[in-house]
């Protein structure tokens, strides 16, 4: 385990005009995936921009790699790699060419013809940039963001407007990027992205981190999870609760509605169908909800994400 | 978490600035030559006014062959299609579509790309200088004068043009940048000197006119190439004044995005 956090970011303030868009944010990200989530106009993008170097910070210290990257921008360049959220092509270069390109800027860069093949943009062919479609263009950034090997990769909503392949193919990648080695840090607004990639998760709202965790950590704390079932009505839920960990609640909610509260789990599950078993009972219908960073998320900001 | 040597495990590093530089400088120049409309202005513009313009005395212009005339003021504007028209319009399109914000993030330095985008308008224009050089040559040219002091004036020229097409480039929106640049072009295409003799203005609009970068670099090399004058040092001044004011002003109010 690398034992310096691959960002580090302290009391960071940046002010557009009279608009602060980040507000004192705190982030330490160690290596692995970590996720920047928030809704549109949060700061992250910002946050994210400020540790490309793009701009600097009206106060607050930013460290990337230890680096400053305004300061030790040379420095830090050839060992970040970048894909912004739209554009960053020539309209009239084609995509192997350019991702050649960047390649060609990079001391030991990947096979680009194998990058292409990995991310389908072989049937992209000499086609210009203008005429690529919307996810093409999306994955050429990708590419281009990874193909100089760096140590770490910004990814700005990597997988905005992508069909359901594409997305699974970008996820698949940066499955691939971590267990290479390279950190990551996207932003995203897609919880499932989130849930799905990252190891860390860092909830941004009105220019601050009101929440970071991993994954389960975040969904662990707050309401907690349920499991719902239908049966015969009039079922003795005190012999179940008997039967459930002791910090669970069982109730009908309404006759032949029944709902376990709890930690949900797979043991959890278990005792309650082994529960129905032993009393002759079929449930017709069985569910589990689980606590989602959507419903975290909800909870922390009292705004819905994607809006 | 030790890191077997997996395809993606991270092997930073910039490439050495030359090669770098040179692959900007390549790619740069393949852009504007696969470019219909840059094309247009770069090449066939000024190759069908040589042409057309030798072969019909339309202006009168005195003594000797017209093409004697045409050639040096064609050439410059050659020069001011690529540096000025030609890069503020593409530069100008580079930095709407984000391609100067994402090689700002790569190991290429601002001034390596600066460096590249000026290699590569000296590749172009040493193109347009062959290909119009034949053409003048077929249509009966015959310069004299001084190689070092065309040579001089066609890289201050550049200077020049290139200075204004960044600070065009790098400060209005790309679309102001395209309409501003092409009429531009055409105004001093007219009133510079490049095809109507200064000469046919009234004086005090040609004092004026003189003084613009285009008509100071027509007039030098016209001096040079057509009369065989020694180097034009007041060309080469105003030249130099545009090269500096334009630079200047670029390198200060050039924004990336």
């Amino acid at each position: 385990m690398r034992s310096e956090p691959v960002v580090q970011v302290q009391a960071l303030v940046k002010r557009y005009g009279t608009r602060t868009a980040v507000d004192g944010l705190d982030l330490v990200a160690e290596a692995g995936v970590t996720a920047v989530l928030g809704p549109n106009g949060a700061g992250k993008t910002s946050t994210v921009e400020i540790c490309e170097g793009y701009r600097k910070p009206d106060a607050g210290t930013v460290r990337v790699l230890g680096l400053d990257p305004v300061r030790q921008a040379a420095e830090l360049r050839p060992r970040i790699g970048v894909m912004l959220q739209s554009g960053g092509v020539y309209s009239g270069a084609r995509a192997d060419e350019m991702l050649r390109h960047v390649a060609r800027l990079h001391a030991h860069p990947l096979d680009v013809d194998a990058l292409v093949e990995r991310l389908g943009l072989g049937s992209c062919g000499r086609t210009a940039y203008r005429r690529l479609s919307g996810g093409q263009q999306q994955r050429l950034a990708l590419a281009m963001a990874v193909v100089g090997r760096p140590e770490l990769v910004f990814l700005d909503e990597p997988t905005a407007g992508l069909d359901p392949q594409a997305r699974r193919a970008t996820w698949d990648l940066v499955r691939d990027l971590r267990a290479d080695g390279v950190s990551v840090i996207l932003t995203t607004h897609h919880m499932d992205e989130a849930e799905q990639l990252a190891d860390d998760v860092a909830i941004i709202d009105a220019g601050r981190v009101i929440a970071h965790g991993s994954p389960e950590e975040l969904c662990r704390g707050g309401a907690e999870n349920t499991l719902r079932f239908g049966g015969r009505p009039g079922l003795d839920v005190g012999s179940l609760l008997k039967a459930l960990p002791a910090d669970s609640s069982a109730v009908e909610l309404t006759p032949g509605s029944y709902r376990v509260a709890g930690e949900v789990d797979p043991q959890l599950l278990a005792t309650v169908t082994s529960w129905c078993a032993q009393h002759g009972v079929m449930p017709d219908r069985i569910s589990v909800e689980r606590h989602t960073l959507e419903d975290v998320f909800l909870e922390l900001t009292g705004k819905e994400l994607r809006s | 978490m030790t890191t077997t040597a997996g395809p993606y495990a991270p092997r930073p590093g910039a490439a050495p600035l030359p090669r770098m530089i040179a692959a900007q400088a390549a790619l740069e120049t393949r852009m504007l030559l696969r470019n219909g409309e840059q094309l247009l202005l770069t090449v066939v513009i000024p190759t069908l006014l040589l042409v057309l313009f030798s072969s019909v005395d339309i202006v009168d212009t005195g003594a000797g062959p017209f093409v004697d005339f045409l050639a040096p003021g064609v050439l410059a504007l050659a020069v001011m299609s690529t540096a000025f028209t030609g890069q503020a319009i593409a530069t100008g399109f580079e930095r709407r579509y984000g391609v100067l914000k994402r090689l700002a993030v790569s190991p290429l330095p601002r001034w390596g790309l600066m460096t590249a985008k000026t290699l590569s308008v000296l590749v172009t224009e040493v193109l347009q200088v062959i290909l119009l050089t034949a053409v003048a040559f077929a249509l009966g040219w015959s310069p004299h004068g001084d190689p070092f002091s065309v040579l001089l004036l066609l890289v201050l020229g550049t200077a020049a043009f290139s200075g204004l097409g960044l600070l065009m480039a790098g400060t209005l929106k790309a679309e102001a940048t395209l309409a501003a640049a092409n009429l531009v072009f055409l105004l001093l295409l007219v009133g510079g000197g490049v095809i109507v003799p200064l000469d046919k203005f009234p004086p005090g609009v040609r004092d004026v006119l003189g003084l613009l970068p285009v008509s100071a670099l027509s007039d030098g090399l016209r001096a040079v190439l057509q009369h065989g004058a020694g180097t034009p040092w007041a060309d080469l001044g105003v030249l130099a004044g545009w090269a500096v004011v334009g630079l200047t002003a670029a390198a200060r109010f050039f924004r990336w995005e």
